[in-house]
């Protein structure tokens, strides 16, 4: 059984918390306990219906103002999969959450009332999931039992998606006629829409192909801590040296030759140690520790790859960044911490080439900042090299975070376009 | 040559995440800790921290709050546990901070020491300095921790505002702290119960009895089955009766119920599990039943 990892966008009104309470409650992740909760509080307050929203709106403030404020994450398995849901709230003004659920998706559904077709926020939404390069997304039109499971109607929302969607860097897109509500084709497919030959949502998401999704032929291992027993656990550890991190990109095994940055020496894996003893091979995501056959001065925020497939080792980067922070705005020569894989260094923003309008995808050229949840192309220099694919190619090494020096806050995540 | 596919178990990925966690603390933090109550959870918490920095020993000491009203099985995995790591355990007690007049103890038959727990851990904290404490909490436990980070950011009263959190993007988790200000790292976060279980029947973990059916002298409060015990007041109203029941969660004993099982075997406990139609803390926790954010506000205060 593997992990399948989704992000949810869309706000109350579309449907977003009935679809997720369904595949909840249809999974057996909804347990009695948290129901009776749930209805309890919605008697309580003179609701008609069970607001399955109460499942996932967890916090105090979010039940009182009765929206989704930030990421939730829910779990629930099937016989073949296992399933994390990061639910993320659909409004413009929680974009910085949306990023951040969608950071770590493996796919998308982004929710759609078939009775207002493709709106603003729909765009919005398949524009951050393609910015973020979520591999697959699902555009789950939801409510057809409102519009009579019309097919014409399914039809007239997939073309002009479609459309729309051309402008943007998404592989893999799917297309799903459901009434959450209803519960047609969320779990199984539905009897009132004979016209749709596609699978079920929950059958797309136990099924969607995501071993692929990885990057399984650029070696790519930063160095994360170093392993140096002062106190082994045996004594014939005594001189152990090992160098800790999780994979982040290809295949590595022993014997290997790899280079280390950023000296550019080469070396061979000598082995490659887990607590569970040595191993053949290691790929994303495991963790494992790798030992080499010459002793080379290596530390934390250091990058393992191959001679003839390196990243960029670069002091110059052209990024999009989406800014997070309420208050403080991100403009040339604002100065910030960077953390890019392991390894923290002082950034300088150069440029802000242009703020994207995240819902029309037209670029401001004019801009001379970015405020909260904005969204930019900047150059950054960095005061030491860091080691970096773009993003398109390596999420892992090609995604970074912003942090604030004084305040110590995390402002803004950054996806490299581009490097010196 | 078959070509592999490289796909990777739940239960891997979710180990390898949770390694990368622990690693990341170690080297960015000056001192941190692993809280470590001998319940499950912290019990896969420390096994994970063993592979992490396998074959050097655990870089952190481990820390339990005890109230003083903790199961007497569990007091003793937890210190047999400690010394077979070879590792440093730290008990901060909830009976010297009312000793030393920091709370004061609840009264009457629902007296609990849960909440007074808080105080002890912040002034241990304090005490020793630390800057990162892990703990076992996972999301799918309540809705509060739903929300909350890996990372989760504890101001110098050590309170969690849930409405101000820092953004977490992919792996990369913001380590930075002022003096005084400390980080909760909870690298189980992604788990389930389900994991749980089956991550400790596959690494073949040990875990106290009381996890396991046994014959017990129970009574009936709220629909829970409380121990007898000294530090339980029962009220006359409360008969005793013999029961053969487990504990799917493990806390004080004045607040944690029994379930009604006849699972002996982890195998058993997964598939009672796997049928079950109430969560861990519904079944078993009147700390949580206070009211409908009872978490979120203990957790603004400190709480675990």
């Amino acid at each position: 059984m593997d992990i399948l990892r989704f992000a949810t966008a869309g706000s109350v009104d579309d449907g977003k918390s009935t679809l997720i309470g369904r595949l909840l409650f249809d999974s057996k992740a909804i347990f009695e306990d948290q129901l009776e909760a749930v209805e309890r509080t919605s008697r309580d307050r003179g609701t008609e219906y069970t607001d399955l929203s109460l499942l996932t709106d967890g916090l105090r403030a979010e039940r009182e103002q009765g929206i989704t404020i930030d990421v939730a994450y829910r779990y629930f398995a099937t016989p073949r999969r296992k399933f994390i849901i990061a639910d993320t709230p659909g409004h413009i003004q929680y974009t910085r959450n949306m990023v951040t659920g969608a950071s770590t998706a493996d796919l998308a559904i982004v929710l759609i009332d078939a009775r207002k077709g493709v709106l603003e926020q729909s765009r919005r939404h398949a524009f951050l999931t393609s910015l973020l390069r979520v591999p697959h997304l699902v555009l789950a039109v939801n409510k057809m039992d409102l519009v009579d499971y019309s097919q014409e109607r399914f039809e007239e929302i997939r073309e002009e998606f479609t459309a729309f969607a051309s402008k943007l860097n998404i592989n893999d897109l799917t297309f799903i006629p459901i009434s959450a509500l209803n519960g047609d084709n969320v779990v199984s497919r539905s009897e009132n829409m004979p016209w749709y030959l596609g699978t079920s949502l929950l059958h797309h998401l136990e099924n969607v192909h995501i071993a692929s999704d990885r990057n399984l032929t650029d070696v790519r291992f930063p160095v994360q801590y170093v392993i140096r027993p002062q106190r082994a656990t045996d004594p014939a550890f005594h001189d152990y040296r090992g160098y800790a991190g999780q994979v982040a990109g290809g295949v590595l095994k022993p014997g290997d030759e790899v280079v280390h940055l950023p000296s550019g020496l080469t070396t061979r894996i000598a082995s490659i140690d887990t607590f569970d003893g040595p191993i053949e091979e290691a790929f994303p995501p495991m963790s494992v520790t790798l030992r080499f056959e010459d002793d080379l001065d290596i530390s934390r925020g250091d990058m393992i790859a191959r001679p003839n497939n390196q990243p960029q080792s670069a002091q110059e980067l052209e990024a999009m960044v989406c800014w997070m922070a309420d208050g403080v705005k991100l403009g040339p020569r604002s100065k910030l911490m960077i953390k890019h894989t392991t390894r923290t260094a002082r950034a300088l923003v150069r440029d802000l080439h242009y703020r994207l309008d995240v819902n029309t995808l037209h670029r401001d050229e004019e801009a001379t900042s970015l405020g909260l949840n904005e969204i930019g192309r900047v150059s950054l220099r960095v005061t030491q090299p860091l080691f970096v694919d773009d993003y398109s190619r390596n999420r892992a090494t090609g995604g970074f975070i912003l942090v604030d020096e004084t305040t110590n806050a995390t402002v803004g995540a950054g996806m490299v376009i581009d490097a010196r | 040559m078959l070509q592999r596919d490289y796909t990777t178990s739940q239960l891997d990925v979710l180990e390898a995440e949770a390694i990368h966690i622990m690693r990341e603390v170690a080297a960015e933090f000056e001192r941190p800790c692993l809280l470590f109550s001998g319940g499950k959870d912290s019990i896969v918490m420390l096994r994970i921290a063993e592979k992490a920095f396998w074959p050097a020993a655990i870089p952190f000491p481990l820390m339990h709050v005890d109230t003083g009203h903790n199961f007497d099985e569990v007091i003793e995995f937890r210190d047999r546990r400690a010394a077979e790591l070879g590792a440093r355990l730290i008990v901060a007690s909830v009976q010297d901070s009312i000793d030393q007049g920091r709370v004061v103890e609840e009264t009457g038959r629902r007296a609990s020491r849960n909440r007074l727990q808080t105080t002890t851990l912040l002034d241990a904290i304090e005490e020793h300095e630390f800057d990162a404490v892990f703990g076992g909490a996972r999301r799918d436990e309540e809705k509060a921790r739903a929300k909350e980070r890996v990372f989760s950011f504890r101001d110098d009263f050590g309170q969690w505002d849930p409405k101000n959190q820092r953004p977490e993007l992919w792996n990369l988790y913001n380590a930075r702290i002022r003096k005084g200000e400390h980080i909760r790292v909870f690298p189980l976060s992604n788990w389930t119960e389900l994991d749980v279980w089956d991550y400790i029947r596959r690494e073949g973990i040990e875990i106290p009895s009381i996890y396991f059916a046994h014959t017990r002298k129970v009574f009936e409060r709220d629909g829970m089955l409380l121990p007898d015990s000294d530090v339980v007041q029962r009220g006359e109203d409360e008969p005793l009766f013999e029961a053969v029941v487990r504990y799917r969660t493990v806390g004080d004993m004045t607040c944690t119920g029994a379930v009604q099982s006849t699972a002996a075997t982890v195998e058993e406990i997964i598939e009672e599990i796997a049928a079950t139609r109430i969560t861990e803390r519904g079944a078993t926790r009147a700390d949580d039943r206070s009211s409908e954010a009872a978490m979120e506000d203990r957790k603004r205060e400190g709480y675990f």
